[in-house]
């Protein structure tokens, strides 16, 4: 791994005003660093703010307090984000939960697919954006049958797999997945899981992972962030944060993993008990 | 003795315009009062429809091709909708996966389990509709019921929405409970609760619980007994303990070998290869042959029985007859560590 910093979210916070009297602070004060060609998960129960992190590291969000750094760009002067526009829209990417909403219906595979390419105006270096759609897709396991289906013919792990390989084809440094993988079946999960995996180490760009499931976590992840109520509570490398939790909500989630055993599974505490606990910690 | 809820070979299948798609073959099932019953499955293996069939809540293009639906003794398969609409709610109800698409958004909590509650009983009294109504918050475990009885179903919470659902299914004292991927839409800690909910609700009412996921981490803390479904059949079927510690199924080695707690220290997950067949015309032999490592030829060819393990135990493959090559499960057994 490279030790060079590729993003860096110092002192984040954003707050939503519903009224003029309502106000939520949906993050509150958080910093990380993801270096290049690092994983980094971010969990958390939803609500807890992990996807308005993830929509102010892609400037969907104006963050009201705080600094945003990619490769030293600040992101949230207007002057210097308009300076690398370019480069920044298309070396960072998105993915989102729900692949149903995020694909244009109406669009076939390879329009989707080539369409960043397009809008930057990128000459495809296989020769057609057809062709470069198809080379994507081979990437993300999909033959050439598909080119030319619309999303709504595509299953749901299909459709995802379509989302990853439209994010790819920009040959993006920072992949932003906002809960990639929660809509999907278990069987399914661990095969885009295994992607994300296999096409970080073929392409070497850095992940922010988000999630609510720990254990897709604990396997897919360098380091792991644990937000609640807006804030960050604890971060730590992978292996460290599931063998000695510090923080007592990261102790409760970590015992909320289901585990495969009829038997230990039902010695275990309630929920009810695990709350209580780290309610009076 | 029978059973409550005994299904003989059920068969449902949707004629579409592109052909007839058999989402339910040949399913048969037993559930026992106060049992939980969970049936486990990739999305489009059929346990939605399997659940929504025996309910009658299919569309008109869905019909039940064969077999038999007997609660208490009783044929209810020819049954018309007046019918049931007397069954729904007294003998079953059902939880659905997304509760904001269950519930009215412009009705409060209370109105609503009120509204479950009068179907029931048309002539309550306010007063004793309201005290009813609190009961049924309580006891899904609903904090400060007289306040929050007055609030809309956007002012709460995931958990607290499916809790509601819950509390409305509940309202006509059901004798079986289907509960369709309820903690699916939740995050991690709310899942936990609400799955302890489920059995302690099914401990104090005694109400018989169809539990569909497609989770076998989740099934774990529920079950009693387990049902594997793969492209409209059951294909192993036994207690919890037999189907955990002892899969005889590849289908069901493989969904115990994709949760992550089965491969860690691993470098990739395990993924079942393929894809579900289509049911419009599904394969010849066993529907699982070409996804499977194991498969015989015989696989292809002829579809397999239900093999007896024990008296409780079922599984359907080939690798049970006694000519097959014995092969020892590739899941690692949780109960030798």
């Amino acid at each position: 791994m490279n030790e060079e910093i590729l993003l860096d979210v110092k002192h984040l916070s954003h707050v939503f005003s519903l009224s003029k009297k309502v106000r939520i602070q949906a993050v509150d004060d958080v910093s990380f660093q993801i270096r290049r060609g690092e994983i980094v998960g971010l969990v958390g129960e939803s609500g807890s703010g992990k996807s308005t992190v993830a929509r102010c590291v892609m400037n969907v969000y104006r963050p009201k307090e705080g600094e945003i750094f990619y490769k030293g760009i600040n992101l949230c002067d207007r002057k210097e984000f308009r300076e690398h526009k370019r480069m920044l829209q298309s070396k960072r990417q998105f993915i989102f939960q729900d692949s149903d909403s995020a694909l244009n219906q109406r669009m076939k595979v390879w329009e989707i697919i080539a369409e960043p390419m397009k809008i930057q105006h990128v000459t495809p270096p296989r020769g057609t954006l057809r062709a470069e759609a198809e080379f994507q897709m081979h990437l993300v396991g999909l033959d050439a049958g598909y080119l030319d289906k619309y999303p709504p013919e595509l299953s749901g792990g299909q459709r995802q797999r379509v989302a990853i390989a439209r994010a790819l084809a920009m040959e993006p440094e920072l992949l932003v997945a906002d809960e990639p993988i929660a809509s999907l079946d278990v069987s399914i999960q661990a095969q885009i899981v295994n992607l994300f995996k296999q096409l970080q180490r073929q392409h070497g760009f850095s992940i922010l992972f988000i999630a609510h499931d720990l254990a897709m976590v604990e396997f897919l992840c360098d380091r792991v962030g644990v937000m609640h109520h807006g804030k960050l509570v604890e971060m730590a490398p992978v292996k460290e944060l599931f063998e000695a939790p510090r923080h007592p909500y990261t102790r409760s989630l970590i015992s909320a993993i289901p585990i495969p055993d009829p038997k230990r599974e039902r010695a275990r505490k309630t929920g009810k008990e695990m709350d209580k606990e780290w309610m009076d910690a | 003795m029978p059973g409550l809820l005994e299904v003989n070979h059920l068969s449902i299948s949707f004629f579409t315009p592109r052909g007839e798609v058999e989402a339910v073959r040949d399913v048969s099932f037993s559930l026992n009062a106060g049992e939980v019953l969970a049936v486990v499955g990739e999305s489009g293996c059929g346990k939605s429809v399997l659940c929504k069939g025996i309910m009658k809540l299919l569309p008109p293009i869905a019909r039940i091709k064969s077999g038999s639906i007997c609660i208490n003794g009783t044929d209810i398969t020819g049954y018309g909708e007046r019918d049931m609409q007397r069954l729904r709610g007294k003998l079953f109800s059902m939880v659905f996966q997304d509760p904001m698409s269950v519930l009215n958004p412009t009705m409060t909590i209370g109105a609503q389990i009120g509204e479950a509650v009068k179907v029931h009983q048309p002539r309550i009294a306010k007063k004793e509709l309201t005290e009813k109504v609190i009961g049924f918050m309580e006891l899904v475990g609903i904090d400060k019921p007289e306040e929050r009885m007055k609030m809309y179903p956007h002012q709460f919470s995931g958990g607290m929405r499916q809790r509601s659902v819950m509390a409305t299914a509940l309202a006509g004292n059901p004798k079986i409970l289907f509960a369709d991927e309820p903690t699916t839409a939740l995050d991690v800690t709310i899942q936990a609760q609400i799955l302890d909910l489920l059995r302690d609700v099914q401990k104090k009412l005694g109400t018989a619980t169809v539990f569909v996921s497609h989770d076998l981490g989740v099934v774990a803390r529920v079950a009693d007994r387990v049902a594997v479904m793969y492209a409209g059949k059951i294909v192993e079927t036994g207690t919890v303990e037999e189907v955990y510690y002892d899969p005889r199924h590849p289908y069901t080695w493989g969904l115990m070998r994709a949760l992550p707690a089965f491969s860690k220290g691993q470098d990739y997950l395990y993924a079942i290869p393929g894809m579900l067949p289509t049911l419009i015309d599904p394969p010849k032999g066993d529907a699982f042959a070409c996804r499977n490592e194991y498969a015989l030829a015989i696989d292809y060819r002829e579809e397999p029985p239900l093999f007896p393990i024990t008296d409780t135990h079922y599984a359907a493959t080939w690798l049970l007859d006694k000519r097959a090559p014995r092969i020892t499960a590739p899941v690692r057994r949780w109960k030798d560590e």
